[in-house]
């Protein structure tokens, strides 16, 4: 059993924490304030290869494993979880379904100028009656001579104000539940699609989550992805790996906190001594330490079982269980190390606090975490 | 143009320094190691200019097998290839002289950028020593590099102001901070620096002997710094450094 790093892994996390560091954290506390995404970080990170990381060469990638990808969302979201998420729902939910389950041609077409960076993509699942019951949708797809013709609306997603590219379910057989489902590759320059509001958030301010409208929107016959019915299998699939990318950001906004909180401790100075010098901060920062070593182990491993083409579904789902809930203890335990000067925005750490909270809430709320964990134990 | 750069593999500036028990060293547990930060401003100048007019960049680094890591990090900069001259010996600056321009002398380059010091023992020698040793031209501290027919026209910084030289090449130069921006490392990058090549060596491939004149007897942390005191007055502060620092 082997815990280190490979060579290229520590070269990955030294040049993803670089850029972090240097391009991205600057940046953070204005974005965050602005709810509005540097798209110039989009293209810098294509440049470096950050939007492609797990894909072949051959179609514009970098031809990485997936625990590279989850140590770069990891060491953007220490710096700016929007940045976390804007790499992680481009790459997980929308260049991991058409990699995994396109066909040759849709893979050439629509992946290099992903994986580039040029496009950002998203994953139109959710609907406003299908959050966690996500196979009670109501888009509609019906082909039409050589088209899909799209009806219905997506919202809460993720990137979808500046994606070039969703991937979307819809039902095709209608009353059929989740095998009627199919799922497609909507260009959103597509006639007939277009994106609606933009929500107002708690955290991840700056990454955009917003509705996509369907209205007659027609798609060519051969964006089909999979086969027809294979919709809800993509999906779950999809999710699968999603929540590795999800435990890797929480965890980035968890180290993000608890880095913050290290420093602070060694330089505010109460009662004649640093606050790092009190019991009451270090068993706070002990417990927290060992909450995020175990959350980066589950997380590496569901990755490495999914480099190494193991199933890996409960331990994805594990790892974003356990990496959100301590996100939310790291995050509320360096607002309180930091004391009154941590409630306000001189100092980063309430916006971590504000962007964990949706780390138990999307791709599967923790409850739903526990589901898929406990299937994994009872079902037979 | 063949450059030469070379690189050194140097525990992260930005942690605190802890020393083995016995004082022989560095405690390097757990310490996360980097290329040189100077060296990163050699190789990106040396990358530029092999861009702009052709030619290939070639790092070497002399130390243990670990070093690798760090010709790696440098190769997923843009450099071609590299030299691992091994060794577990600890050599000093003219020790690490000998063995560049033994490395010099096998690859005959048209140039030589290294960083303006190493970030661990700072001590800002090995590539003067180098230029001395192979009686070449130097210009150390460079923000500017511009070549020309066979020369160099470097602008560097000193104390109190900027000096220009024009260098006969091959020359040695050292980079200094605003010589330019490094780049971070692309993925695709770091994927091809694997499959690079770097030529391990040992000192005796090279026929060096590589004695360091120097030796490191022992290393202890500085005294634990007094507190300051807080003055009340111009008067009182100038009493003090009267009476009792004793400096005015």
């Amino acid at each position: 059993m082997d815990f280190g790093l490979t060579d290229i892994q520590k070269m990955v996390r030294d040049t993803a924490r670089k850029f972090a560091t240097d391009q991205v954290a600057p940046l953070a506390a204005q974005m965050d304030k602005e709810a509005k995404f540097e798209m110039d970080l989009v293209r810098q990170m294509g440049e470096l290869g950050f939007m492609g990381v797990a894909y072949p060469e051959e179609y514009g990638g970098a031809g990485m494993d997936y625990q590279c990808y989850a140590i770069i969302v990891e060491e953007l979201s220490a710096a700016c979880a929007s940045t976390g998420v804007v790499v992680s729902a481009h790459s997980s939910l929308c260049c991991d379904p058409i990699y995994k389950f396109g066909t040759e041609d849709q893979k050439k077409k629509y992946l290099p100028p992903l994986l580039s960076g040029e496009m950002l993509g998203c994953l139109g699942l959710t609907e406003p009656g299908a959050g966690s019951d996500a196979a009670n949708q109501k888009t509609t797809a019906v082909l039409d001579g050589d088209e899909w013709v799209l009806n219905g609306s997506k919202i809460f997603i993720t990137n979808g104000g500046p994606a070039g590219v969703s991937v979307v379910i819809a039902v095709t057989e209608k009353g059929a539940g989740s095998r009627g489902l199919s799922a497609f590759i909507v260009p959103t320059d597509s006639p007939g699609f277009r994106v609606g509001k933009e929500e107002h958030k708690l955290g991840i301010r700056a990454s955009s989550t917003a509705e996509l409208l369907f209205e007659d929107c027609r798609i060519p016959k051969a964006n089909l992805l999979g086969k027809e019915g294979d919709g809800f299998k993509i999906a779950l699939t999809t999710l699968d790996g999603g929540r590795i990318g999800i435990a890797a950001q929480a965890l980035g906004i968890a180290q993000g906190a608890l880095n913050a909180a290290v420093a602070y401790s060694k330089e505010r100075m109460q009662f004649g001594k640093p606050l790092a010098a009190f019991q009451a901060i270090q068993w706070k920062l002990a417990e927290c330490a060992t909450d995020i070593d175990a959350a980066r182990l589950l997380t590496y491993r569901a990755a490495w079982m999914k480099d190494a083409g193991m199933r890996f579904g409960t331990q994805s789902a594990m790892a974003k269980l356990f990496a959100a809930e301590t996100c939310m203890k790291a995050t509320r335990e360096a607002i309180q190390v930091f004391g009154g000067y941590g409630y306000v925005d001189e100092y980063p750490v309430e916006r971590f606090y504000r962007d964990a909270k949706i780390t138990e809430i999307y791709e599967g709320t923790s409850e739903v975490q526990k589901i898929v964990i406990s299937r994994s134990l009872t079902s037979d | 143009m063949k450059i030469l750069v070379p690189v050194r593999r140097v525990p992260n500036p930005d942690i605190k320094v802890r020393l083995k028990s016995d004082g022989s060293g560095v405690d390097t547990e757990g310490v996360n190691f980097l290329v040189n930060p100077f060296d990163e401003y050699a190789i990106e100048e040396a990358v530029q200019i092999v861009e702009k007019g052709g030619g290939e960049v070639v790092l070497v680094s002399i130390g243990t097998a670990d070093c690798e890591e760090t010709l790696r990090a440098g190769l997923a900069l843009g450099a071609l290839r590299g030299w691992l001259v091994e060794t577990d010996e600890v050599l000093d600056s003219a020790a690490i002289a000998d063995v560049l321009a033994a490395v010099f002398k096998e690859e005959s380059p048209d140039l030589v950028i290294t960083g303006k010091q190493s970030v661990d023992t700072d001590n800002n020698q090995a590539a003067q020593m180098l230029a001395a040793k192979l009686d070449l031209p130097q210009a150390c501290f460079a923000f500017k590099v511009e070549l020309g027919d066979g020369k160099a026209t470097v602008e560097r910084e000193i104390d109190g102001g900027l000096d220009v030289k024009e260098i006969s090449l091959p020359a040695i130069i050292t980079a200094d901070l605003r010589l330019n921006q490094p780049r971070y490392a692309a993925l695709p990058q770091i994927m091809k620096a694997k499959r690079k090549e770097v030529k391990k060596v040992s000192l005796g491939d090279l026929g060096v002997e590589a004695k360091s004149a120097t030796k490191i007897l022992g290393l202890a942390q500085p005294p634990a710094r007094a507190a300051g005191q807080i003055v009340g007055s111009v008067e009182e502060l100038v009493d003090k450094l009267v009476n009792d620092a004793k400096v005015l």
